[in-house]
């Protein structure tokens, strides 16, 4: 199983969203070809309803610790109620194309 | 002094701080500079460490919080988050709120001296 795969296994049952997309962005930044470093989660999920944005990422890290001590270098997270999902219109910010800061580069 | 008391310290001493990759002016990774773009789109002054210039603080400041990414953004001492927080907050207009605040709470603190 890759990491995206991986990724995917973990928030699914951490989480149950109601939607879940994981994308492999490691492309865009200055990394090795299957590198695995960079990856964008959008999650939407009605358990999120009684936590603040900072208590839902910290529940998507703490899910992902064994990625991030494994080589997972950024993610962008976006985590939603399905209300809020909707609010805006279903569609994720684009994230940001590298600028070679990072270390592992 | 180690390195998480350096961390503590720029948290506790100043309203609004942001661990990034580079400066707000030089920034050298996407999602710190969208989080040092929202700040400063804020009009509230606030402090930035770059996390490449300082090793120890690179190595330190994602068991200071728990939190294993960067930029991290601390307002009034305490973690509001990375990137997509900070920018979430701004689009809804929270954010500008949230830094006055801290940057009213400092001055009032420095007039009671």
């Amino acid at each position: 199983m890759n990491r995206r795969e991986r990724i995917q296994e973990q928030l699914q049952s951490t989480l149950s969203p109601t939607h879940l997309e994981v994308t492999d962005e490691s492309h865009m930044h200055n990394v090795p070809a299957g590198a695995e470093s960079h990856f964008k989660v959008v999650a939407v999920s009605e358990s999120f309803a009684e936590h603040s944005l900072v208590v839902r990422h910290r529940l998507v890290n703490k899910a992902l610790k064994g990625e991030f001590e494994s080589g997972l270098h950024a993610l962008a997270l976006h985590t939603w109620t399905p209300q809020e999902w909707f609010e805006k219109g279903g569609v994720a910010p684009d994230s940001p194309q590298c600028m070679s800061g990072s270390k592992s580069d | 002094m180690d390195a998480l008391e350096r961390i503590d310290q720029e948290v506790k001493n100043n309203p609004v701080v942001i661990f990034m990759k580079g400066t707000p002016q030089f920034p050298m990774c996407g999602f710190s500079m969208r989080a040092a773009k929202a700040l400063s789109e804020c009009g509230v002054p606030f402090t930035h460490v770059n996390v490449l210039q300082d090793p120890e603080i690179f190595e330190n400041l994602p068991r200071y919080a728990d939190w294993p990414t960067f930029p991290q953004i601390y307002v009034d001492g305490e973690l509001i988050g990375g990137c997509d927080i900070t920018l979430e907050l701004h689009a809804g207009g929270e954010l500008k709120t949230l830094l006055e605040k801290a940057a009213a709470r400092q001055e009032t603190a420095a007039d009671e001296g």
